[in-house]
């Protein structure tokens, strides 16, 4: 009797998951289906009053309009620069200075450490601005190295990789420094390979991040030719400043590669969102 | 040919800023070692002396904090010697790096590489030497044939057992002919069966291979068995070294006799008397004179009569049957081994353990006792061990 009611409580609990967790998706998805239908539909009809869910009348010229108005094949290039350039700087530079502030001693590391601990728990935003005279002094606005630049170190990433080397025994590296190795070969050929789970999850946190990054770009590569998708975007807004239908095209557009690799990589995603504890 | 020679090494682990404030503010709640500290730091070992003849099996032996693993450290390199000289083979190595001192290392943990297979953890330290590829995978083959772990070569370490793991992590160590060979509690994260079994492998291994050991360990069975010579160490310094059978013999004083032999060394409060020039110890209305040998080493030193702290070990005690001249003492707890019985007792206001066999020589059962019963204790002049005042044994 007991297990039976046990049992149909049970029972009774997976099915209001399963509702939560169900409409959770719809609220999740909807805005993705409004995006769909909304690049089919004409101008007027995407500015209806009450608005339609279906396209009345259903067209595919505004994927075309987008592409005419922006450089896409441009566009992609540069976003996938960015991101991979900005994904081994942090890998590198992170994995170093991680690998250095959990294994060496030197004078002033608690100082060094606490000043990327502030850097971490400041908001980008207030770098923004220093960040951009830095690379208009150089010269060096619009271009792939100014959209790279604030990625060049992470801080997050050298926090994140600090803690996996703290997690590695010390006598992994004693054992490394007995057997021959100099300080450089313990970092690459013992202590890096054992980080690989760090570094896939800061690889996908940085990709991510890079990917919908918009006021950086926005603000220091002013030359269409040398914008990134999402910047590239924000510029349709001013162009057509009622053309829904084509900025909802051009997004599923810029979307696309991201949801394509999402697919592939769905199960380091997750593992990846997982392991570092955010989002 | 690879002698060591330690020569008044001492370690001082200076104190870290934070450290000194939080002992302060705590007052040092937790004491388990009485290290000395100084200004500059904690001294962790102190003055230690050691020659080290080549092919020499050395074990340091100690309770926990004691220096041990900070002495081993410092002959591999992985500390700085604060003070002494370290010569290996006569050429001072103070500030040599460690892979020039050809020495190598099995830690506890055995810190095995574990994205590397077994065979790619041995040949590791050779590829770094930029060996050949032939004489690597000769190397590795056999360190692997010797401690048999062939069949695991391709395995990654996490696939392993604890004592697949130890062996692999002795065969990284082996396959570069070191000079030196060092092991810090190789064998502690183990089962016991586990342990008796890597022992013998250990005693195995080095017939097959020449090498000079050092081997730390807290358990003074693998002590005793393992060591040419034992160093027994307590707060930071050398207590005694010896080979086993003469540390077990002649404790240097009451904290080698109560660390070395299990059960423990029964301790006693006697008086040492001096009468005729014959030396005697009397402790609770048992008398007994110090055989010949003793009498001649105190005569030596010109000791005088005084109390004492008597040391008898445990199966020296004999059980007596008349109840004159003897020590009487009631059984606490009885417990039975199968061969022998040991029995916890109280005399003269002391714990004592006393074993006695369960059957005589000719196969007859010994009366046994139960809580509460008296035993009249004796032992021989020969099995006495007297300690003065400040510890030490008042024969050396
Ligand atoms: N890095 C350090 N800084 C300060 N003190 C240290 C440091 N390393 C060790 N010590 C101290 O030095 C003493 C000796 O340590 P050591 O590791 O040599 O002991 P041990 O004999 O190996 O003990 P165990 O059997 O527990 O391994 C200990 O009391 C320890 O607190
Ligand atoms: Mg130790």
């Amino acid at each position: 009797m007991n297990k039976r009611s046990l049992e149909a409580s049970r029972k009774r609990m997976t099915v209001y998951t399963y509702i939560a967790l169900i409409l959770g998706a719809l609220i999740m998805v909807f805005p993705f289906v409004w995006m769909i239908l909304t690049s089919l539909k004409t101008v007027p009809e995407s500015m209806k009053v009450p608005p339609t869910i279906f396209p009345q009348e259903m067209i595919v010229t505004n994927f075309g309009d987008a592409m005419k108005s922006l450089p896409f094949l441009k566009l992609y290039l540069n976003t996938g620069l960015m991101i991979f350039f900005r994904v081994i700087c942090a890998v590198a530079f992170s994995s170093m200075a991680g690998y250095a502030f959990a294994m060496l001693e030197f004078r002033g590391k608690k100082l060094l450490f606490g000043v990327v601990l502030v850097q971490m728990s400041l908001p980008s935003q207030i770098f923004i601005i220093p960040q951009y005279q830095m690379v208009a002094k150089m010269g060096l606005a619009n271009s792939i190295f100014a959209l790279v630049f604030p990625g060049i170190v992470s801080a997050f990433g050298v926090f994140f990789l600090r803690q996996t080397y703290m997690g590695i025994p010390k006598e992994i590296g004693e054992a490394a420094y007995l057997d021959g190795c100099t300080q450089w070969q313990t970092f690459y050929k013992v202590m890096f390979p054992l980080t690989g789970t760090s570094v896939a999850a800061l690889t996908i946190f940085t990709a991510v991040f890079a990917y919908s990054d918009l006021m950086w770009p926005l603000v220091v590569n002013s030359d269409l030719n040398m914008m990134t998708l999402s910047s590239g975007l924000a510029t349709l807004r001013g162009q057509f400043t009622t053309n829904f239908p084509v900025l909802m095209a051009g997004s599923l557009l810029a979307m696309l590669p991201m949801v394509i690799l999402y697919l592939i990589f769905q199960r380091q995603f997750i593992e990846g969102i997982a392991s570092t504890g955010g989002k | 040919m690879a002698a060591l020679n330690l020569k008044g090494i001492t370690k001082i682990y200076p104190h870290s800023a934070g450290q000194k404030k939080a002992k302060r503010k705590k007052g040092e709640p937790e004491k388990k070692t009485n290290l000395q500290v100084t200004d500059q730091g904690v001294i962790a070992v102190q003055k230690f002396d050691l020659n080290i003849a080549d092919k020499e099996f050395i074990v340091l032996v100690g309770p926990s904090g004691c220096g041990k693993s900070t002495t081993l450290r410092m002959v591999a390199g992985l500390e700085e010697i604060s003070g002494g000289e370290l010569y290996i083979d006569g050429q001072l190595v103070n500030d040599v790096e460690p892979k020039n001192r050809d020495i190598a290392m099995v830690f506890q943990s055995y810190a095995l590489y574990p994205h590397m297979s077994v065979y790619e953890n041995m040949a590791f330290p050779l590829k770094l030497r930029k060996m050949d590829k032939a004489e690597i995978d000769r190397r590795v083959k056999e360190a692997a044939e010797i401690l048999d772990i062939t069949q695991y070569l391709d395995r990654k370490p996490k696939a392993l057992s604890g004592g697949q793991r130890q062996r692999v992590a002795i065969g990284r160590a082996i396959v570069r002919e070191p000079k030196v060979l060092l092991m810090d509690e190789p064998l502690s994260n183990l089962d016991a069966k586990l342990r008796n079994q890597m022992r013998a492998e250990i005693i195995k291994l080095r017939q097959k291979i020449n090498t000079t050991f050092i081997y730390v360990t807290h358990d003074q069975t693998e002590a005793m068995t393992l060591g040419d010579r034992i160093v027994i160490m307590k707060d930071g310094f050398i207590q005694q070294i010896g080979t086993p059978q003469e540390v077990f013999d002649h404790p240097a004083n009451i904290f080698v006799a109560g660390f070395i032999g299990m059960p423990q060394m029964n301790f006693f409060d006697a008086q040492l008397e001096v009468s005729g020039g014959k030396y005697a110890v009397s402790v609770g209305g048992c008398r007994v004179e110090l055989s010949a040998d003793k009498q001649a080493n105190l005569t030596a030193h010109k000791v005088p009569a005084q109390s004492i702290t008597l040391g008898v070990r445990p199966s020296h005690m004999v059980l007596s049957k008349e109840s004159g001249n003897t020590l009487t003492a009631s059984v606490e707890v009885a417990e039975m081994m199968g061969s022998e019985v040991h029995f916890h007792a109280n005399a003269n206001g002391r714990d004592v353990v006393v074993i006695v066999p369960t059957m005589d020589a000719k196969g007859e059962h010994i009366d046994t006792f139960h809580t509460g019963d008296k035993l009249n204790l004796t032992f021989s002049g020969s099995v006495c061990h007297v300690f003065g005042k400040d510890g030490k044994n008042l024969e050396f």
